[in-house]
């Protein structure tokens, strides 16, 4: 019973890094048709300003873990709005240039890191409490698994509550479903695609800084290997579906811990069968629409 | 004669690289409601969306009451005063009547009054999802949402398309309550409905204008409807 509580909550904590990069991934493309695969890289800068901010105030204490959560999120607003701005808006609508510009994108980041950090990774220090464990019907679970799936609840909470009570929000959802009909009521979309380019680079910069703890290090190659699965949950849950990008990465995470356990460490296996099911059966995944 | 709200020259226009729209000449005049007729694919609906932007203009010019609006983006076009129902009315699916409405509204006073008596019907149904709704009701929330802001001009494009009989009556009554406030350039099948609403007419084949003039001397010609719209006047196409 232990072995099953740990295994659920630690694929809970894993699905809550994967949902924090699939959200804004599944809301770019949702609404712009991008598939941005330089969205680990925002992931990665960010962890490593957290991980700065955090060693420049003291990282075992909250408050610094609290400002590396905040200037992990702006740091990946920022790029990412950035990243729309210069690059992705002059490639609308083209889309083997703009997976040829991310992909690029990706690999100069990561160059560039190493070229700033190193290529060894940072292990990184937090609040004492994070390293420590809880007891939950006998499984001894690392509190910052806790944190993880706490952080995650509340940025879902807040991207559905811009989506549903905002202006912004309301252009967001009805450009996901009919983006040249927004063009035509007299908005321009463009000015949402900035935003939303910025809510998921967000999701993604605090993404970065919890996933340096749940790792215990950041290095240049953090975001990319978050990036894989992040696309599968986005796949599966449904391109465009946020509810499908929550609902994908606890399914992915937790499956991918179980299978990881009890069928020999064959968890990544195990999802990319998932995913191959998933198109097979229901090729615009769970909670995606018809085209 | 006083100057058009609208005025288009030349108008040519593609989808990818096929020319879908050749040569159209048209003007609407203050007050009135012209018809653009034609045989299916005759470039009726490129022709309105041509006009908007929302297909690549190739050539000609565009002009909203004397001011050439051919070179903005579409948003900037519509914020200029032109409002757009679109053919299979487009209204959101998973947003809420009211969503559907709040989303159209740009000015600081959007005309909710005459909105909510032309449609009482989607007014009642407010929170409901407009993809819930028939396509009747889906057509008035399309037309609600240009008449919700001060347009100059709206162009509206084939409101009668796959509606029942008495529903194509209301969208008609609806339309016609609407040319009251703002001139429209109408693409309409229903000859019928044309008929009714228009005071102008062009006639658009092969991408081309190949007639434009009075609606009412255009209809009492029998031949050259039959002609040119391959149906006979009274008829429905």
């Amino acid at each position: 019973m232990s072995t099953v509580v740990l295994l659920l909550v630690t694929g809970l904590g894993l699905g809550a890094l994967y949902f924090l990069v699939a959200s804004g991934l599944s809301l770019i493309y949702g609404l712009m048709g991008v598939l941005n695969f330089a969205h680990g890289s925002f992931l990665t800068f960010a962890a490593f300003l957290g991980w700065e901010t955090a060693r420049a105030l003291g990282a075992d204490t909250w408050g610094a873990l609290g400002v590396a959560l905040l200037v992990g999120a702006a740091a990946g607003a920022i790029v990412a709005a950035g990243t729309e701005l210069l690059l992705i808006r002059r490639l609308y609508e083209r889309h083997i240039e703009q997976v040829l510009v991310t992909v690029g994108l990706a690999l100069a980041s990561v160059a560039l890191f190493d070229g700033i950090w190193g290529t060894d990774p940072q292990f990184i220090r937090g609040p004492a409490w994070l390293a420590e464990t809880t007891e939950i019907l006998g499984a001894r679970i690392p509190n910052n698994r806790f944190l993880l799936i706490a952080v995650a609840v509340v940025v879902l909470l807040l991207i559905v509550l811009f989506l549903r009570f905002t202006r912004y929000g309301l252009i967001i959802r009805a450009g996901v479903e009919n983006r040249s009909m927004v063009t035509a009521l007299g908005i321009d979309v463009r000015r949402a695609f900035t935003v939303v380019f910025a809510i998921g680079g967000a999701a993604a910069g605090i993404g970065g800084v919890l996933a340096s703890h749940y790792f215990g290090y950041v290095s240049p190659q953090l975001g990319g290997s978050l990036l894989i699965f992040a696309f599968i949950v986005t796949v599966i849950g449904g391109l465009g579906s946020l509810p499908g990008a929550a609902v994908a990465s606890v399914v992915v995470a937790v499956l991918q811990q179980f299978a990881n356990f009890y069928l020999g460490g064959t968890g990544d296996l195990v999802v990319v069968l998932l995913l191959a099911v998933v198109l097979l059966v229901r090729p615009r995944g769970l909670f995606g629409r018809a085209a | 004669m006083s100057t058009p709200v609208l005025s288009v020259r030349g108008l040519a226009a593609s989808i990818g690289h096929q020319p879908v729209v050749e040569h159209v000449d048209l003007e609407v005049q203050p007050g009135s409601v012209t018809a653009i007729l034609g045989r299916n694919g005759a470039g009726k609906t490129s022709t309105i969306k041509g006009i908007l932007g929302l297909i690549a203009r190739t050539a000609g010019e565009v002009e909203l009451a004397g001011e050439r609006i051919d070179g903005l983006a579409t948003h900037r076009i519509v914020q200029r005063g032109v409002g757009y129902v679109p053919e299979d009315r487009e209204v959101f699916a998973s947003l809420t009547v009211a969503e559907n409405l709040r989303l159209a509204e740009r000015d600081a006073s959007p005309r909710r009054e005459l909105v909510a008596e032309l449609f009482p019907d989607i007014i009642a149904r407010q929170a409901q999802r407009a993809g819930t709704l028939s396509g009747g009701q889906q057509q008035m929330v399309s037309l609600a949402r240009a008449l919700l802001n001060e347009n100059r001009i709206l162009l509206i494009d084939e409101p009668t398309k796959g509606l029942a009989p008495k529903l194509v009556t209301e969208v008609a009554e609806a339309l016609a309550r609407a040319a009251e406030v703002v001139p429209i350039l109408l693409v309409e099948q229903n000859l019928q409905v044309a008929k009714h609403l228009a005071q102008s007419v062009v006639v658009i084949a092969g991408g081309r204008s190949v007639h434009a003039g009075p609606a009412s001397e255009f209809f009492a010609d029998e031949d050259r409807v039959e002609r040119l719209l391959g149906v006979h006047g009274e008829a429905h196409a």
